[in-house]
């Protein structure tokens, strides 16, 4: 019988990966003063876990690492050795090379065995240092030990090789039992003694434990070779990227129960349907009403489970801030807000570019040097602020500094250098606004921090592409904002069905406040557009049929409905021809085939079949026109 | 229908593969993530073998294996400890907290089912 | 074979025996055309599309196809032949290329064909519709001249504008 080890190792990448994380994090906040022993205990579970299961899987790479590294943590959770910044920063650099050699691993790449004996090196290194190791726990001992073995032996680490001669001749008595073993009955009356289990004739080994198990090859050159190649096939057959979800068991419960409801519908309708004579249209009605809460709440529990905390890409980021900061030679304390901020995984995966650029760009060009923050009277330890937050249907995400701020002048200059129209009047929002033109960088010094040609109107590309837009707010000497405003899944919204010249339009139901027909005293016109007084205010009215180059039923707005609209940037009044109804659309891409449409967000499929495209009301806002100062009308 | 055996193991990956090798080998198979799960299952359910990792959150292998052990329907139940390492001082707290023997990890399937076929003859 | 090698005509040292490829032809007006057979996804008749707004007068607009949202592209209004009307006869070609779908609406289909290397000669430089960018040969079918396009370059050209131009956009900044 054979069973293939393969299809396991998806999941074992995914929970390496996790466990990398969790000891990173771990790290990171680790009290060096009062180590919490949890939190060491976690750590040393991470690794011991990274390394059992390598065991299994044939990653030998990993498991060596891992090996040495639980001996050092099992050092620290037992209190032999103190934590301390050096070794904290040793253990990150390691975690870097783990990382790089699971995705080896996942890529079936070839293994950097050089690397590995490096690390292995420099953690047993450290594990010798100055520790003459007269242990006195066994347990210490007894995790040490294989170390001293690993070191020309490329297998020895899974088993403590002194024990083994004594326990050979022991299982040759028994004879039945090898890599496993057998208490002798009456455990409970033999009392824990460090030399019974030797004496016990029910203990076993195999006499060579490699091999027994199939992905441990011998000697370390050969090695490198025959463990890579069957991981390369293997790997190929088994992981595409990331392409697996963790979810809670809760929400697939309730998923559950909702089908189980669905179900009882169904049967409901089957039974009326048998009978279309005499169909009792009441509770057909009711069944049909039924159906649709089913089918209602099983599509939000679906899409529930794509939604995951925003802690999975702000986790990264202590890691980040340390580094930078102290390659930098600034000091920076980074606060995480609302890391449980819930978003789509799609989304997720491809915040992590755009965020580490402007993090990056926050400690780079935003906190100053702790000298210059002293002369501005400033603490010498600047705060980024990375928080997350819903706001209605769209999920708000800043990074904050509290740095010198954008430098106006700087920004003209390098504007005009590049040839961009601009005035000395303009608006410090479009000032700001110029960074994410193409090419454009004031850095006083490319470093290899930001400058390394990913300019921020990539940043602000990969942001729109995702359905969200960016905004800074900044002032000279107290900081900078940048607000990342998304919406909250890619792929569900609840729209409002407008319709106009004959087309169909979908506005998300969250930006609407109210669809009214507009009485005619309220309606103004100035300066070539109209204007809506209605809610005590001037609403700018857009008319939906110039947008889309279509022609409106009728030219009059009184005529019309409008549809008020608020925006983070404005409110403003949509005149369509009517409303067709509201209803939950699913969003799909039109840049998959085609392109980015001006003024939509998307399209959906109407009941009918038909394309409807989702409007982007916030962009529609940039080109609503604004012929007022308030006073001219009053 | 066959054996039911009890997995306990807070890494997915070694679950999975130890419970699709039992199940290949015609056992029926529960899985738990940590000490406390199985115990959990344990007091509603009997099972005829349990296998458990050593070092897990929650509540560790030996102290699920000496908490077993209390229960009156586990007093002789076969309890199998997977161990990445097969030291005496190992084997000796396998011993006191009653386990019914140990395996090494790592091991591979042909080997586990091996196992198995002798604690639940 | 990689979707690119089907369709990139042009490579000259794929000389084996299997390099006798199949092509689908249609006309625009007057001439007679043939696309690599690997890139026709399906043919179908036009139906009601939806229109996007500023979008050239070539494309018509978009469609759903089975949930995808697939625009749709009269070649005859961008290559200014043959006569843009729409009845149940009119033709709508779906290509794919790689992940890509575009509805290619032309005169008629004719037929699929099988050239060899040998029967396939250099393109005309001039005197088509087509601009010699997108032609990768010419080849003689019963009595008259079929002209073999490179669509995947056409499909991803800035003529027709199907894709988004990184520069275009990035530079776009008079809002």
């Amino acid at each position: 019988m054979s069973i293939d080890l393969n299809q396991f190792h998806a999941v074992f990448f995914e929970e390496s990966q996790e466990h990398i994380d969790t000891m990173e994090q771990l790290l990171m906040a680790l009290d060096l003063e009062e180590p919490d022993p949890e939190d060491l205990n976690s750590i040393f579970r991470a690794a011991h876990s990274i390394k059992g299961g390598s065991g299994i899987f044939g990653f030998t790479a990993l498991g060596k690492i891992t090996h040495v590294m639980e001996n050092l943590l099992d050092q620290l959770r037992n209190g032999e050795r103190h934590p301390d910044t050096a070794l904290v920063d040793h253990f990150l650099t390691v975690l870097d090379c783990l990382r790089r050699i699971l995705d080896q691993y996942r890529g079936g790449e070839d293994i950097d065995w050089d690397e590995v004996e490096e690390q292995v090196k420099a953690l047993e290194a450290i594990l010798n240092d100055g520790k003459s190791t007269p242990r006195t726990s066994a347990t210490a001992s007894s995790s040490a030990e294989p170390d001293a073995n690993a070191d020309n032996d490329a297998f020895g680490f899974f088993d403590a090789p002194e024990e083994e001669p004594a326990e050979t001749a022991d299982s040759s008595g028994s004879g039945d039992s090898e890599n496993w073993g057998l208490f002798e009955p009456e455990p409970q009356a033999e009392p824990s003694g460090a030399e019974a289990p030797d004496t016990e004739a029910a203990f076993g080994f195999f006499e060579d434990p490699a091999s027994a198990t199939e992905p441990q090859p011998a000697k370390t050159a050969s090695a490198a070779s025959a463990a890579a190649r069957p991981d390369r096939s293997k790997a190929k057959a088994a992981t595409p990227e990331s392409a697996t979800i963790r979810v809670g068991v809760d929400k697939v419960d309730s998923l559950i129960n909702l089908v189980g409801e669905l179900v009882i519908t169904q049967s409901m309708l089957k039974v009326l349907g048998e009978d279309p004579d005499n169909l009792d249209t009441l509770k057909m009605s009711t069944v049909l009403a039924e159906l649709e809460r089913n089918t209602r709440e099983i599509q939000e529990s679906v899409m529930s489970i794509r939604m995951i905390p925003v802690s999975f890409v702000f986790n990264r980021f202590p890691r980040v801030v340390r580094d930078l900061a102290s390659k930098m030679e600034k000091q920076v304390e980074l606060v995480l807000e609302g890391t449980q901020t819930e978003l789509d995984k799609g989304l997720i995966e491809k915040l992590v570019d755009p965020l580490t650029h402007l993090v990056r760009n926050s400690i780079d060009h935003g906190i100053e040097s702790p000298e210059r923050r002293r002369e501005a009277g400033k603490p010498e330890k600047g705060t980024i602020i990375l928080g997350a937050s819903q706001r209605g249907g769209s999920i708000i995400i800043s990074i904050s500094d509290d740095g010198a701020g954008l430098n106006r002048g700087r920004i003209m200059a390098k504007a005009r250098e590049n040839g961009l129209p601009v005035s000395d009047d303009m608006p410090d929002a479009e000032v700001w606004d110029l960074i994410f033109q193409p090419g454009f960088s004031t850095a006083e010094q490319v470093t290899d921090v930001s400058g390394r040609g990913v300019g921020m109107d990539v940043v602000r590309r990969n942001i729109q592409q995702l359905g969200g837009r960016i905004e800074i707010s900044s002032q000279a000497s107290v900081g900078s904002t940048f607000t990342i405003q998304l919406p909250l899944t890619l792929a569900i919204v609840d729209g409002m069905g407008v319709a106009v010249g004959g087309q169909t339009f979908i506005i998300p139901l969250v930006s609407i406040i109210e669809s009214m027909q507009p009485p005619r005293a309220n309606l103004k016109r100035l300066a070539g557009s109209d204007l809506l007084h209605v809610r005590e205010e001037y609403w700018p009215l857009l008319r939906l049929a110039e947008v889309m180059e279509t022609q409106a039923r009728s030219s009059d707005p009184a005529e019309a409905i409008v549809v008020l609209i608020e925006t983070s940037k404005r409110r403003y009044g949509l005149v369509v021809d009517e409303l067709v109804g509201q209803q939950q659309v699913v969003i799909k891409s039109l840049e998959q085939h085609y392109k980015r449409v001006p003024g939509a967000a998307g399209a959906t499929i109407m009941g009918d079949g038909s394309v409807a495209l989702i409007l982007d009301v916030e962009s529609l806002a940039d080109i609503v026109r604004d012929p007022i100062v308030e006073e001219e009308i009053v | 229908m066959g054996k039911h055996v009890l997995i306990v193991d807070d890494s997915a990956s070694i679950r999975q593969m130890v419970e699709h090798t039992l199940k290949t080998g015609g056992y029926q198979v529960t899985v738990a993530c940590d000490g406390q799960e199985a115990l959990d299952l344990c007091q509603k359910q009997h099972y005829d073998c349990v296998l458990t990792d050593q070092n897990m959150p929650r509540m560790d292998g030996l102290t699920l294996i000496k908490n077993l052990r209390g229960m009156a329907s586990y007093g002789r139940t076969p309890i199998l400890v997977l161990t990445t390492e097969a030291s005496d001082d190992m084997k000796a707290k396998g011993r006191s907290a009653g386990a019914t023997g140990w395996m090494v990890k790592p091991f591979n399937p042909e080997n586990l089912l091996q196992v198995a076929a002798k604690v639940m003859p | 074979m990689s979707d690119s090698q089907r369709s990139a005509e042009s490579d000259e040292s794929q000389v084996t025996r299997t390099d006798v490829r199949e092509y689908l032809t249609f006309s625009l007006g007057e001439e007679h055309y043939a696309i690599d057979i690997m890139a026709v996804k399906e043919i179908r008749g036009y139906e009601a599309v939806t229109r996007i707004a500023n979008a050239p007068d070539f494309i018509k607009g978009v469609i759903n196809l089975r949930g995808d949202i697939v625009p749709i592209v009269d070649l005859r209004i961008k290559f200014n032949v043959g006569t843009a009307s729409y009845d149940e006869f009119t033709i709508v070609i779906v290509i794919q290329i790689h992940d890509r779908m575009v509805g290619i609406v032309v005169d008629g289909v004719s037929d699929v064909i099988s050239l060899s290397r040998e029967e396939r000669r250099p393109p005309p430089e001039f005197g088509v519709a087509f601009d010699s960018r997108f032609l990768v040969g010419l080849a003689k079918v019963q009595d008259h001249m079929v002209i073999l396009v490179n669509i995947e370059a056409l499909i991803s050209s800035q003529e027709l504008g199907l894709v988004d131009a990184v520069t275009q956009e990035a530079g776009n900044g008079d809002s």
